[in-house]
């Protein structure tokens, strides 16, 4: 008998006894499959909110990678001071393309409404198109100066298209200037950094009122930049700016895998129990196996893929309440209103996000836990005597 | 006598621990048997009948003496060769039938052979000339509980037979089976042991089953106090 067949035979006699087993069997199958869809579940979701807080945070912030004047640290607000250059030629170039946009940025204190906001102010060319914000709206006219903000800095600070706000700022020389901007529109973007506490005016504005003409901050690569040194600039790529994200997304896989892995004991203590019953209950059924010319590994392997395909059955169930389940989801959506208020990058909508190597690993875990909490009292049988397993009288 | 015989025990000795002693179940066995016998182990309960039969199968070992089964000492088997020793050679049948619920008739038959290299018709041939020797080809897909005791170790009986073994051990087959079911299968058992010369040793304390032996062998206490040759068995 070849090992193929061998295991076909294992895996048919297994689901005969499985549903021989009858309810058991599905409250073990239904516990389990719980797990597994809630695994792919949870995964999916943070899966979900990575690609879109990662998607919005380039498309509204770092684009493909950000060249930092050498000074600057985004932690610390005390580098922005000294954190500026001129613009070369090259980088001239390249924002002409389109491929940079350059962003002038300096610390500032607003007063809304007669109260006192320390803001950091970023000044964007209003013909850039790196990055998503409405920076055509701060094409000037007239004599007022147009600033744009985001939902959440116009709710706390009671902002609306249209009101006029008063700044004060130091320049270049140290010296305190005020004045008041214009609100030309307000955006909504889901990245906390890129709207709490934050002003955007045109970059010459900010240039003017520094002191600071043709320099800036920083330099947002766009998708048409071809990755390259820039002498005197420091590139930091996607995966350094996104590190925070990174962070929290792993942090929360973290803390869902305890559920998760709490979920699947459960599950798993099922299985153990039923296998630990099912070769006590069988004894003259392991002793029948013997007699008719199977050895104790044969037997022991009968066990084990019988608990196992508990597993089997589990992604089968799983996948009938499940796929409808995840797409319907993948759909909609799951509101994140409330997790909205913290500072994390969260859309108000997240769409679960399922990997075919998410499904993958999940089923392979499940089946292999399975798998091995069946193999271990089914190792028991590999002690016992014949004759005692066809008396039934073990203990 | 001595050349034929496919199963040679001497001098068997079988103790079981008990407790921190030892109790002597089977006590200086010897006897043969010769192919194509229909011989029966009888006596009281706890004399031993199982025990001899189960180490004549290979299920348990000699504490001491020889056994030999088909040219195979049993004590020297390792666990794969006595487990393919059986699967090859030995039928089973027992008081209880033990046959897999789960199954159906015609897949409890199959068992037995799909440990063996055969190809798929050449299996379903033996599986169907063995229901067909017990009379139960009408009832292929039922499963066991929807069966009647005697139809059952009529199973258990095809089961033992498909792959044709040289010797079946028959522990009380009918113990459980009312008079007539009991002749039906002892009929059936004794024709096969006409036509395919399978040797069959029973244990058993059954009168009807002493009917058809043309051996009996008396144990008593684990000794073999006689050991009767019958000519004129029933047919
Ligand atoms: N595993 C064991 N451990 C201890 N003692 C055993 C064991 N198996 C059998 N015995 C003892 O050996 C003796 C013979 O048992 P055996 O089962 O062979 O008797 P038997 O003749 O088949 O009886 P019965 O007619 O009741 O089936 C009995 O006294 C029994 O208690
Ligand atoms: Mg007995």
């Amino acid at each position: 008998m070849t090992q193929k067949t061998k295991i076909m035979l294992a895996l048919k006699l297994a689901f005969k006894n499985l549903m021989g087993a009858g309810l058991r069997t599905w409250l073990n199958v239904s516990v389990l499959s719980f797990a597994f869809v809630i695994i792919i579940f949870y995964n999916g979701m943070i899966d979900g909110w990575n690609r879109q807080s990662r998607r919005d945070t380039q498309e509204w912030e770092t684009g493909k990678g950000q060249f930092w004047h050498p000074e600057y640290d985004r932690y610390d607000a005390y580098t922005i001071k000294d954190a500026h250059a001129p613009m070369s030629e090259e980088i001239q170039a390249e924002v002409k393309k389109k491929n940079l946009a350059p962003v002038l940025i300096t610390q500032a204190t607003a007063f809304p409404q007669g109260r006192m906001q320390e803001v950091i102010i970023k000044g964007v060319d209003p013909e850039q198109t790196v990055l998503k914000l409405p920076t055509v709206t701060l094409v000037p006219s007239g004599d007022i100066d147009y600033a744009i903000i985001g939902k959440r800095m116009a709710e706390s600070c009671k902002l609306n298209v249209g009101d006029r706000l008063l700044i004060r700022w130091r320049d270049k020389n140290g010296t305190f200037d005020a004045r008041e901007i214009q609100i030309a529109s307000i955006f909504k973007c889901d990245v906390p950094t890129v709207d709490k506490g934050q002003i955007y005016l045109s970059l010459d504005v900010l240039q003017k009122m520094m002191g600071m003409s043709n320099e800036v901050t920083m330099l947002v690569a766009g998708n048409g930049f071809i990755n390259k040194d820039l002498k005197n600039w420091d590139f930091k790529d996607s995966a350094f700016l996104l590190a925070d994200l990174d962070k929290i997304i792993q942090a929360k896989k973290a803390g869902g895998s305890i559920m998760e892995g709490l979920l699947l004991i459960i599950a798993l203590i099922a299985i153990f129990d039923t296998q630990v019953l099912s070769i006590f209950r069988r004894q003259k059924e392991i002793g029948t196996y013997i007699a008719l010319g199977m050895t104790r590994p044969q037997v022991v392997g009968i066990f084990t893929v019988e608990g196992g395909a508990h597993s089997i059955l589990a992604t089968l169930l799983g996948a009938v309440y499940g796929i409808p389940l995840f797409l319907l989801l993948g759909k909609v959506g799951i509101s994140m209103k409330a997790a909205q208020m913290t500072d994390m990058a969260i859309a108000e909508t997240i769409y679960p996000f399922y990997s075919l190597r998410l499904i993958i690993i999940t089923i392979f875990l499940v089946v292999i836990s399975a798998t091995i909490v069946s193999y271990l009292p089914a190792r028991k049988i590999s002690k016992m005597k014949p004759t005692d397993a066809l008396k039934g009288k073990l203990q | 006598m001595e050349n034929s015989s496919i199963i040679k025990i001497e001098k068997l000795v079988k103790r079981f621990p008990v407790g921190k002693t030892e109790f002597t179940a089977l006590n200086d066995i010897s006897v043969s048997f010769g192919a194509g016998e229909f011989a029966g182990l009888v006596g009281p309960s706890g004399s031993g009948k199982t025990t001899l039969l189960n180490i004549m199968g290979s299920l348990d070992s000699p504490s001491e003496g020889d056994v030999d089964v088909l040219g195979r000492s049993v004590s020297s088997l390792s666990h794969k060769q006595s487990a393919k020793l059986r699967n090859h050679h030995i039928g089973f049948i027992f008081q209880t039938y033990n046959l897999l619920p789960v199954y159906t008739v015609y897949e409890n038959v199959e068992f037995a052979l799909l440990l063996q290299k055969l190809s798929g018709s050449e299996r379903k041939k033996a599986v169907m000339d063995s229901l067909e020797w017990v009379g139960l080809t009408d009832k292929v897909k039922s499963r066991p509980s929807m069966l009647s005791g005697g139809e059952c170790q009529r199973v258990a009986i095809a089961r033992s037979m498909v792959k044709r073994p040289e010797i079946v051990l028959a522990d009380e087959p009918t113990a459980n089976l009312d008079s007539k079911n009991s002749h039906n299968i002892l009929q059936t058992m004794k024709n096969l042991n006409r036509e395919l010369k399978t040797t069959f040793i029973f244990a058993t304390h059954d009168e009807k089953v002493m009917q058809y032996l043309n051996r009996i062998i008396f144990l008593e206490d684990g000794k073999i106090v006689k050991d009767n040759l019958i000519n004129d068995s029933k047919n």
